[in-house]
């Protein structure tokens, strides 16, 4: 390991490593925490992984509210008089040491009898004793090691999560009765016949019929009932064929075997059904870890610390906070409801909710929105509104968020599938006619074995596979994307609209240019040295610009809040602020953030603040110009707009000032006049306009993070592929036009036979796994080389 | 040739018994994390190896 590195965390432990037991740690934190774990024989962490630790944060009373009966009731799984069970999401979770840690609790803590961690969803599931030990001290000792649970007011609703296996229980019925049915309808593949086969054919027969029952009735149920739904919403969807295949397949079997006409497609009919269910399970790869359904529930906090009329804190649910109640908020904790300001100082930071990461400093009087996140000291807040009214999440009673992005949308299987059936009706209906007037016992062989043949089992495995496979695939490359429709919606893009803050902005840089007069060398030592001993968030990332200068100790430094520092080195007399502070009079229209210096009273010049955007921006807007129409929608002024003019393609629409509402409603706008819009995103505020889009994504500096409901989740360092994505998706659209074209080759083959009066059971046991089987691999090869493509 | 009969009644016993064996396992809920039994698996030595070093 290198020496400079944290020993538990892996972060740079600076000049001043705290040396114990002959490993250097950053902070007393990850040292207490290594102490734990070594007292207790659990260094093995080490051992498996480089430095996986997390710093351990303040805890003190922040666990409070889970002593409260009410809220361990609706947070644990099981509860008894003895023992308690718990899930318990912790996102520091990511290697194999956490996965160890996390299940030999019991070590730590004798009263935990198991813990097991799912590391998909990134939960632990603990099991304790309740008489001796309690959750909130599971949550605190977890919090000591550096894997603190993340409690929120999601957790609070859904108490009881299902999990629905149906899908994978389908599968296996359908797996069954394939399997099972193939063998025992395999001696008639050969040997019609023959003497033995003759004598126990009906015994073999309808051993298979029985085994297609819960084939038809149970794994094929979804199909009936999207295709009824379909049908009564005049739609013919690609079940509809499907339904009428299997049913029609599934009757003349019967009817077959029970007259002794023959030995039925009951092979057929139970692939067709397993295939299809393949199908529908490979596309429906999901990500555990991320959440795309996320609302301000995820953000907020269960409980808040309130003051009663008696100066007593009590801790209560958020849902409790009533109108004129006083709510006390402590360091790092969140506003959960719209307030005013009583006591203390607040330094908010609104970045879940604009994506801006600069912290407001507001004086008593001032009016808190929810959703910002106090960060430092105690604040007193009187409550204006409930949780459910406030400014923010009143966004989240907008009809928008309970529609169904998918329902409107006709995806391309459906779109065929259209002409698809009422091709193959025709088809059966003129065969049909042709065999009446010439052999009319042939007739109703010839109408089943059309539709029987033609069941689009191939056209209904295209799309998923193609999009499943690509799903994986982009999932490699740090694009997380909700389901399959997705990606056909992406491929149909005409308007792409960001937001600016934090989505083509970095959270984690800014530049800052300097006007006015020179400053001396002596004066810039003094400003480095003051702006390092500043905790102020501008302060701190002018010092990140300039930080070059040589340390010197101040001889008097003094930082009025809110206003700016006043320091003293030999003869040079610093003062750095606010305008007003450092005795500007200057009027400025500049709407940027600026920090203003003046020595000895005489003014000398400002800092600039300005966004700095991503790597590629500039790249990405140019290769994108010549397809879509560009909007940037910023809920932020005017201020960049010059910057932003420099920056991208001269018709690129810049439209500022706009409330999360007014996103939502632009995007409606255009959507009703047929465009087909991309929302780029990453604050709670773009939550509307996420919803409303056809196709949300959200950039993420770290995909762990939470993140508003959207579509999909691109990684910040991933920004300028987005181009790359968006034609990958056109080319999945052409891969799978290709595998229909496939498809129809068998259909038409198939349908000879058919037509003809001649297909018989073998060959259609032949020809229809052959046909399902081929455009399998043709999608999966052809996605598996555009995913090669891919950088 | 009447020996078909008990020749098929084992045949489907065994694929019955096991789907059920399946339908446990999906019950019990093994396919629901399909990831850290393979990560815990490995686990088993190090536990062991911990507890040696206490005895000593």
């Amino acid at each position: 390991m290198t020496g400079n590195n944290c020993f538990h965390c892996g972060d740079d432990c600076g000049k001043s490593p705290i040396e114990f037991q002959n490993k250097s740690f950053c902070c007393n934190g990850c040292k207490t925490v290594f102490e734990i774990f070594s007292e207790n024989d659990l260094t093995c962490y080490y051992d498996l992984q480089n430095s996986p630790g997390a710093i351990p944060k303040e805890i003190l009373s922040k666990y409070d509210f889970l002593s409260q009966e009410n809220i361990i009731d609706k947070l644990t799984e099981f509860r008894s008089e003895t023992i308690e069970i718990a899930t318990l999401y912790i996102p520091h979770i990511h290697c194999s040491s956490c996965i160890w840690i996390l299940e030999n609790l019991n070590k730590l803590n004798p009263n935990i009898s198991a813990s097991q961690v799912n590391f998909g969803k990134k939960t632990v599931r603990v099991t304790y004793k309740s008489q001796t030990t309690d959750l909130k001290s599971v949550v605190t000792l977890l919090s000591q090691i550096g894997y603190e649970p993340y409690i929120s007011l999601d957790d609070f609703k859904s108490s009881e999560k299902l999990i629905n296996r149906s899908l994978i229980y389908k599968l296996g019925v359908a797996g069954f009765g394939f399997g099972n049915i193939m063998f025992l309808s395999f001696p008639e593949y050969f040997e019609v016949n023959e003497f033995w086969l003759e004598q126990y054919k009906h015994l073999f027969r309808w051993l298979m019929f029985a085994l297609s029952l819960p084939v038809v009735f149970y794994s094929a149920q979804d199909y009936f009932i999207s295709a009824y739904k379909g049908l009564r919403a005049k739609i013919l969807n690609i079940d509809v064929p499907i339904a009428l295949g299997i049913s029609v397949l599934f009757i003349r079997s019967s009817i077959e075997i029970a007259f002794d006409f023959g030995s039925g497609f009951f092979d057929s009919l139970a692939g067709l059904v397993f295939f299809l269910l393949v199908g529908k399970y490979f596309q429906q790869k999901t990500y555990d870890f991320l959440s795309f359904e996320r609302d301000y529930k995820s953000y907020f906090p269960i409980a808040v610390t309130k003051i009663n009329k008696e100066g007593d804190e009590q801790s209560i649910q958020v849902y409790d906070i009533k109108k004129g109640d006083r709510i006390l908020i402590r360091n790092e904790e969140l506003i959960p409801m719209d307030g005013i300001l009583i006591n203390g100082r607040a330094k908010i930071d609104y970045s879940f909710v604009t994506g801006e990461s600069q912290t407001v400093t507001k004086q008593s009087g001032a009016k808190l929105f929810a959703g910002g996140k106090q960060t430092t000291g105690v604040i007193e807040l009187e409550a204006l509104k409930s949780v459910e009214q406030s400014y923010l999440t009143q966004l989240w009673s907008n009809d928008i968020f309970n529609k169904n992005k998918e329902d409107g949308f006709t995806n391309i299987t459906n779109s065929i599938s259209k002409h698809f059936t009422i091709a193959i009706l025709t088809i059966a209906f003129i065969a049909t006619g042709y065999w009446l007037l010439h052999d009319s016992s042939k007739a109703i062989n010839v109408f089943t074995a059309v539709l029987i043949i033609a069941c689009p089992c191939a056209i209904a495995l295209s799309a998923p596979f193609t999009f499943g496979n690509l799903l994986r695939i982009f999932g490699k490359f740090k694009f997380y994307i909700k389901n399959a429709s997705v990606i056909e919606q992406l491929a149909q893009i005409d308007t792409i609209i960001f937001d600016k803050t934090g989505t083509i902005t970095s959270n984690k840089t800014s530049t800052a240019e300097y006007n006015g007069k020179m400053l001396t060398d002596e004066e810039s030592v003094v400003l480095t040295n003051s702006l390092r001993g500043s905790n102020h968030p501008l302060s701190r990332t002018l010092y990140d610009i300039l930080k070059t200068n040589a340390i010197v100790c101040l001889d008097e430094f003094e930082e009025y809040i809110g206003q700016g520092i006043t320091a003293k080195h030999k003869d040079t007399n610093l003062k750095i602020g606010s305008a007003n502070f450092v005795g500007n009079t200057e009027k400025t229209t500049l709407l940027n953030t600026t920090v203003h210096i003046s020595s000895s009273n005489i003014y000398k010049g400002k800092f600039t603040f300005y966004n700095s955007y991503r790597k590629g921006v500039s790249k990405l807007f140019n290769q994108l110009k010549q397809y879509y129409d560009l909007v940037i929608l910023s809920g932020d002024n005017e201020g960049e707009r010059e910057n932003l003019r420099k920056l991208l393609p001269s018709k690129t629409k810049l439209i500022f000032n706009q409330k999360p509402k007014d996103k939502l409603e632009y995007i409606k706008y255009h959507q009703n006049e047929g465009a087909k819009v991309l929302m780029i995103g990453d604050g709670l505020n773009d939550a509307g306009a996420l919803a409303q889009s056809d196709v949300g994504l959200v950039i993420s500096e770290d995909v762990n993070v939470f993140s508003p409901a959207c579509d999909g989740i691109l990684d910040a360092s991933k920004f300028k592929e987005l181009y790359t994505y968006i034609r990958a998706s056109k080319a999945a659209i052409k891969i799978i036009k290709w595998s229909f074209v496939l498809s129809f080759i068998y259909n038409i083959i198939g349908l000879y036979f058919a037509v003809t009066g001649q297909l018989a059971p073998v060959v259609a046991a032949i020809l229809m796994p052959l046909s399902s089987i081929s455009i399998v691999v043709f999608t999966t090869v052809a996605t598996t080389i555009l995913g090669n493509k891919l950088k | 040739m009447s020996v078909i009969y008990i020749l098929l009644a084992v045949s489907i016993i065994v694929a019955i018994v096991f789907f059920a064996v399946f339908v446990f396992a999906v019950k019990s809920g093994q396919y629901d994390d399909s990831y850290t039994p393979s990560v815990r698996m490995l686990f088993e030595d190090e536990l062991v190896k911990t507890k040696n070093t206490n005895t000593k």
